[in-house]
């Protein structure tokens, strides 16, 4: 098959002064000044080379500063390579973020206009799509009041109506997902799943590894300004993965799990495991009262790596009652569930209060667990799933044995 | 590359550029009148107002001893002019800078932006031009068959001043002083410039410097064209009309390097600003 879009060693470098001089005195006392002023050249893509085939769905992965918005700026033709070269064959769409050149001070129908002819639109084509456009962003009462009067979900709906309109053969998509609600995250995999089917080439940036999975043919991992893996999607997202952890684990001892209460008791040990064969989840953890607490509650919830928080509970929930502890008493507790977790890194917040709502430890991320599981699926949970699949015989005039 | 390909990809390029320049125009436009009350026809209003002070300040308040008939429209014309280049210019100066959030979002031709920039002023000039017609028919001045000039004239005030335009929209980006230089210039050159005096009062030698400028030449040869021949131009001033081709030169040298410097910077417009 063609390319689409090829990358030859392209190197991108930014040079920065130290102070930036750009005004004529700062110029002359440059010129003047007997040591000259310092600047640093930072490498944003280094030795990157990829192609991406006609009609392939062509996924951007990498931490953020790896440089993945840097190299689709230059697919994009924004930003020019240092050395190298980037060649495209067909028309390009040429925004990389929805809702580019809206003006908050004009109404939604002249930014429809606008937006359009920077998508390459005539005015006869987009009288022609206008009602469309309105009607699948569901604003139709809203078209003759000025932009900044919308709310960033009515924006975003506008944006990304006008966006599934342009005609291209390449398109640039960053982070689109990032914003909406649910409803607007289906519209945007349905608009996906339709790109799929007509044979478009597109570049994909993301974060959100299950929607690379899903829809990725194959995927390049930007790391540290150069192009540290090319491949299947499923495999490159694995390794995205594990690239978070590594680095996590680095991190983790200087970022501070945050902690708060009164310290009229508090946890000792917090500890987070899968068990048997991976099949469940054990939270066990140790506290201590360091005064008379009144009627204690236990309680933990499980946050996934984006701070969504997933499941918890307390001991109150379970009805499990302590009535009081004493100074030094110490408590054991294991909470134990079935590990439905998808693959990833999970946080575990515990919390002690007493007399119904004192806090007395709060403590945020206090262990992390990790799941790992053979099958994989797209979506934020992953029980295990029995299928059972019968098959009828086919119709007789079907068969060809 | 064959011939039909590369006019298929000139004829895409520029029906964007086209497309793109007609929406930018159109919007600045509707930014700049919106939520006034009287809207559009404030670019009518406004030239309209100017000219009835100009008109009270130096005709009748001034005096109407004047060596020149019809002082009135003389006036007007060398205001008209200066005013268009000097929205030109003053605009084209921070059109790029402004367009900074799209410029980094989006890959289109560059050159859009100054054109469209210019364009809205040109639209100004043509509505402030009509204003002038029907001043013109109101203080009796007669039409003469050399008013055929005034057409290049407005061509080579059209070129200078989106040369300058562009030159400074692209210098802007990389030197954040060139506003207020351009600003200083300005005041400068408008009183280098005999708009609202005569340059006939002027000592020779000076009156030979001063019509070295491109704007003092158009607006003494619109003034002669359209006015007037006791109206001083660079010929009649130096004795020779091939002198004027000094002030083109100056346009003509600028245009180039306008173009030049410009597509040269242009292209990293996005990672500079």
């Amino acid at each position: 098959m063609a390319a689409a879009i090829t990358v030859e060693k392209v190197y991108k470098n930014f040079v920065l002064p130290h102070e930036k001089k750009n005004s004529i005195k700062q110029m002359f006392t440059g010129v003047f000044a007997p040591k000259r002023q310092g600047y640093e050249v930072q490498h944003a893509l280094r030795d990157v080379s990829f192609t991406v085939k006609e009609g392939e769905f062509f996924g951007i992965v990498g931490r953020n500063g790896s440089g993945k918005s840097t190299l689709l700026k230059m697919l994009a033709g924004i930003y020019q390579p240092s050395s190298g070269s980037v060649t495209t064959h067909g028309k390009l769409v040429p925004f990389i973020e929805l809702g580019v050149g809206f003006n908050p001070e004009l109404t939604g129908r002249d930014n429809i206009f606008l937006n359009g002819a920077l998508l390459g639109f005539t005015k006869a084509q987009m009288n022609a799509m206008y009602d469309d456009i309105v009607k699948f962003a569901e604003l139709e009462r809203f078209m003759d009041q000025k932009l900044k009067n919308y709310s960033s979900g009515m924006q975003v709906r506008l944006a990304f109506s006008l966006a599934t309109r342009a005609e291209a053969d390449i398109l640039l998509v960053d982070e689109v997902l990032a914003v909406g609600d649910a409803d607007f995250q289906r519209k945007c995999f349905e608009y996906f799943r339709t790109l799929k089917r007509n044979k478009k080439t597109v570049v994909f940036v993301s974060h959100d590894m299950s929607a690379i999975r899903e829809y990725c043919d194959r995927v390049v991992l930007i790391e540290k300004s150069e192009a540290v893996a090319i491949g299947k999607a499923d495999k490159i997202a694995s390794l995205y993965s594990r690239l978070f952890l590594e680095s996590e684990e680095v991190t983790k001892a200087d970022a501070q799990s945050t902690r708060w209460g009164d310290g009229n008791g508090t946890y000792t040990k917090v500890k987070a495991t899968v068990v048997d064969e991976g099949r469940n989840l054990l939270i066990a953890v140790d506290a201590l009262a360091n005064t008379h607490l009144e009627e204690p509650n236990f309680g933990f919830s499980i946050r996934n790596s984006g701070g969504t928080a997933l499941l918890g509970t307390n001991t109150h929930i379970k009805r499990q009652f302590v009535k009081q502890l004493e100074k030094g008493q110490r408590v054991h507790l294991e909470w134990k569930m079935p590990n439905v977790l998808a693959d990833g890194r999970y946080s575990v917040d515990v919390a002690l209060v007493y007399n119904g709502v004192v806090n007395a430890d709060w403590w945020e991320d206090a262990a992390r667990v990790e799941i790992r599981k053979e099958e994989q699926t797209p979506y934020p949970v992953n029980p295990d799933v029995t299928v059972s699949l019968d098959v009828t015989d086919a119709l007789k005039k079907g068969r060809h044995d | 590359m064959k011939f039909s390909e590369l006019s298929h990809k000139l004829r895409a390029r520029y029906t964007y550029s086209l497309i793109l320049l007609r929406e930018l125009v159109i919007t600045d436009f509707k930014l700049r009148y919106q939520s006034s009350f009287l809207g559009y026809l404030w670019s009518l209003l406004r030239p309209l107002a100017i000219f009835a002070i100009l008109y009270v300040v130096f005709v009748l308040a001034l005096g109407t001893n004047s060596r020149l008939p019809h002082v009135a429209t003389y006036l007007l014309l060398g205001v008209v002019m200066w005013n268009y280049f000097s929205e030109v210019t003053n605009n084209g100066v921070g059109a790029i800078v402004g367009k900074g959030d799209l410029l980094r979002k989006i890959n289109f031709p560059k050159y859009v932006i100054i054109l469209a920039g210019s364009l809205s002023a040109l639209i100004n000039l043509t509505i402030t031009i009509l204003v002038v017609i029907g001043f013109m028919v109101f203080d009796h001045v007669g039409w003469h068959l050399s008013l055929l000039w005034a057409p290049l004239i407005f061509i080579e005030l059209f070129v200078f001043a989106i040369s300058l335009a562009f030159l400074l929209g692209a210098l802007f980006v990389r030197l954040r002083d060139v506003n207020y230089i351009w600003e200083v210039i300005m005041q400068g050159a408008f009183y280098a410039t005999p708009i609202i005096y005569d340059i006939a009062d002027m000592p020779d030698k000076l009156q030979k410097i001063i019509i070295l400028s491109p704007v003092a030449q158009m607006i003494h040869d619109l003034r002669y064209v359209a006015v007037t021949d006791k109206t001083y131009t660079i010929g009649t001033i130096y004795g020779n009309e091939w002198v004027r081709l000094f002030p083109i030169s100056i346009v003509l040298f600028l245009a180039v390097v306008a173009v030049w410097y410009f597509r040269k910077r242009s292209r990293y417009f996005a990672e500079e600003i």
